[in-house]
């Protein structure tokens, strides 16, 4: 996927001026929000469970070279197969390779992030082969061309009204025409034509919510079960992950697992969790021949240790985004890339750079919201200031902000002066606004004054006001 | 007891009342009220914008000038959390000046829960009676952890106490963000200034100018007759002057 980030400001205009999809958001955001403050209101261990799951990510991280090690070992013991990916290119490379040996023809996918940030799908069409999304939300995403618009609910930008349009267009064959008003109808309908698929289809790839180093098994955790049958119909099974997966054990995953779908989806537990552990056995009654783990880094390995290590936490719960007054605004495409809201702000600038991914950092208030809510208490604020850190060392600001700081800043440090232009300043403004309090524009001041007035300086400066009060 | 204030640029700048207010406050407290001179503002458009290296010079200007002071009281929750959060991290490697940044941090209160911490309810002899809604600065709510001690005090001048629908959401003045995402902003201030008119309340209060211009601007646009005032204002029986936005000739 191109990334359009670069490019956010407009995006966002349009996204704000889309009535359909502030519909589709203002529903959404209350829904998530709502559900996340009940689970938790019937946890109040929630904050010891966030203090443990923290704890395992930071002592997983510590280690990470051993628990990957320990993985593969684990994984090959149990008949699967790793393959390590460095760059995207390289992911999607061991996929198609895996497909091509296995004559594939036909993909069935599960949800993944990183199939998305790898852009697996592309790279599988380009090679001739068909691949149809099996979660819900993918699958309406694909059929009407777009990228996901959240991490755990892609088509959250949809309404219910456009999803059932895009259905009565795709599937307008005998048999499959119905009403499609309610939310069973347009399930039921995605149900009967992706269950062909499921049963055509050769190779499935499902993504991985943790991936287990004593066991060598990938977990995953849904709410179709789709991914269960991705992943067990077709006779080979591949798991995209990346290494920050990795958990020491059972135990630890299931910590994770409690926070991860009481902050998703205000959930107790995920309606599936289905542990793969190899490829299917003599005695088993079903499962894939083979059984593959790309396992890709792209840029993670190089944020181990530095100023972003703490991002490498995200167990992508999607509750910085749910709780993001930006991302509620303007919803997850006018981010430009895989991921949206505060940690997409954060990891999108790291994974295509900073000159494309420049505005996202800086589009927030940093009011805080997104770190109160984390489940493993990532310093969101904290990430984007570094990250425009680096924007002003590599001056990377457009010239005019640039120069507005500077020369604020030049005052600001020399107080003598300060005090003169600012006494200057204020009482100038003062008898502009002609004693009516504000200004309904200003020249200078557009960017405020085209939805609000700027309310004036009373007269001259406190500082000023003090002086004269102490010499009278 | 000394207490020093620090301004901050927007009061001094904007609403200078404000500040009179916080002293006013303070010397009914009994407390000499000091305002060193050396003060401009506590470096956040630099720090928010990058440019740690100005934002470091700025904080170093702020730890002398306010040395030696038992307390260091500011009337905004936003540059209380720069002094008593972002310096010390601002100088992190810097030995020397993370003790003096720390030290600043540990004298260092916002202005409402210095009042709470050293009045309890005997806040004030003023009085205000009517329906009153306060609006919680991100940096106050979060960065400091300052909920309670408005509310006390509120309370404590018998005013009505209303409390906002979606209390916890930014009203989307962030800085420079306001001015920068402008159609953002405007969106997330459009939702404030709703939530606080359909409060009922007459008068709005926050312990932040930033939050409150962003959400007057908006106010006096849609029209609406909510009157605005810095908490500090209100507690020392100042809204009889004219509310932020408004003039003596409007
Ligand atoms: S940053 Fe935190 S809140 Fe956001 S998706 Fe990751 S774990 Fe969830």
């Amino acid at each position: 996927m191109k990334p359009t980030s670069h490019a956010f400001s407009d995006n966002a205009r349009r996204a704000l001026n889309d009535a359909t999809l502030q519909q589709a958001l203002a529903k959404a955001g209350v829904g998530f929000v709502d559900k996340r403050r009940a689970a938790l209101s019937e946890l109040p261990e929630f904050d010891a469970l966030r203090e443990a799951g923290r704890a395992i990510k930071d002592h997983t991280l510590a280690n990470l070279d051993h628990y990957l090690l320990r993985f593969e070992q684990q994984l090959v013991t149990s008949g699967g197969q790793l393959h390590w990916a460095d760059t995207p290119d390289e992911a999607c490379a061991a996929v198609l390779d895996i497909c091509r040996k296995a004559g594939a023809r036909m993909v069935a996918k599960g949800k993944s992030m990183v199939g998305e940030e790898i852009a697996v799908n592309d790279a599988l069409e380009a090679a001739g082969l068909e691949v149809v999304e099996t979660d819900l939300g993918e699958y309406i995403i694909q059929v009407a061309h777009e990228p996901p618009s959240h991490i755990i609910a892609p088509a959250v930008h949809k309404t219910r009204a456009q999803i059932a349009r895009l259905f009565e267009d795709l599937h307008h064959q005998p048999g499959l025409t119905r009403p499609l008003e309610t939310v069973p109808q347009i399930v039921d309908e995605a149900r009967q034509v992706l269950r062909e698929k499921f049963l055509a289809a050769d190779v499935g790839i499902t993504g991985a919510n943790f991936l287990i180093a004593e066991t060598g098994s990938t977990v995953i955790v849904t709410n179709e079960g789709n991914g269960d049958l991705s992943a067990t119909l077709p006779r080979v099974h591949i798991v995209l992950a990346s290494i920050e997966k990795v958990v020491p054990n059972l135990e630890d995953a299931s910590v994770l697992l409690r926070l991860l779908a009481r902050s998703a989806t205000g959930q107790e537990i995920t309606s599936y969790t289905t542990f793969f552990t190899g490829p299917r056995r003599r005695a088993d009654a079903d499962g894939p021949e083979q059984f593959h783990v790309v396992l890709v880094d792209n840029g993670r390995s190089r944020m181990l240790g530095g100023a972003f290590h703490e991002m490498l936490r995200c167990i992508r719960c999607g509750a910085c985004l749910n709780h993001c007054p930006v991302y509620s605004a303007v919803g997850g495409h006018a981010y430009g890339w895989v991921y949206p809201g505060p940690m997409g702000a954060v990891l999108t600038p790291l994974m295509v750079g900073l000159d494309e991914g420049r505005p996202l950092p800086n589009a927030s208030t940093l009011c805080g919201r997104c770190e109160e809510v984390c489940p493993m208490s990532i310093p969101l604020p904290k990430l984007l200031r570094e990250l425009r850190r680096q924007e002003f060392a590599r001056g990377l600001h457009p010239p005019r902000s640039r120069w507005a700081l500077a020369a604020w800043a030049f005052f600001a440090r020399r107080p003598q002066l300060y005090r003169w232009a600012t006494r200057l300043g204020t009482r100038l403004l003062n008898r502009l606004s002609g004693g009516r309090g504000r200004f309904r524009s200003l020249p200078f001041a557009q960017a405020w004054t085209t939805a609000r007035d700027l309310p004036a300086p009373q007269g001259d400066t406190f500082m000023a006001q003090w002086q004269r009060r102490k010499q009278p | 007891m000394r207490a020093a204030l620090f301004v901050t640029c927007l009061v001094d700048l904007f609403r200078p009342s404000v500040g009179f207010a916080a002293v006013r406050l303070l010397e009914r407290l009994g407390a000499e009220v000091v305002v060193p001179p050396e003060q401009t503002c506590c470096g956040q458009p630099a720090y928010n914008n990058g440019d740690f290296e100005n934002a470091r010079a700025i904080a170093r200007q702020v730890i002398a000038a306010f040395a030696g002071y038992d307390h260091v009281v500011v009337p905004s929750g936003s540059c209380a959390g720069m002094l008593v959060k972002h310096y010390p991290e601002l100088f992190r490697d810097e030995p020397e000046t993370l003790a003096a940044a720390q030290n600043l941090a540990a004298r260092t209160r916002e202005l409402s829960a210095f009042l709470a911490e050293h009045t309890g309810d005997r806040v004030a002899d003023a009085h205000f009676a009517g329906k009153v809604a306060m609006h919680d600065s991100c940096s106050a709510r979060r960065e400091l952890g300052v909920h309670a001690a408005p509310r006390t005090l509120l309370d404590a001048v018998g005013a009505e106490r209303i409390e906002l629908k979606d209390a916890e959401v930014c009203c989307g003045f962030g800085g420079t963000f306001c001015v920068k995402y402008p159609d953002i902003s405007t969106r997330m201030v459009s939702d404030k200034a709703a939530a606080v008119i359909a409060s009922g309340a007459d008068v709005l209060v926050s312990g932040d100018l930033g939050c409150l211009m962003n959400i007057a601007g908006r106010l006096k646009r849609m029209g609406s007759p909510v009157r605005i005032y810095h908490l500090a204002e209100l507690l020392a029986g100042m809204t009889d002057a004219p509310d932020i936005g408004t003039g003596d000739k409007t």
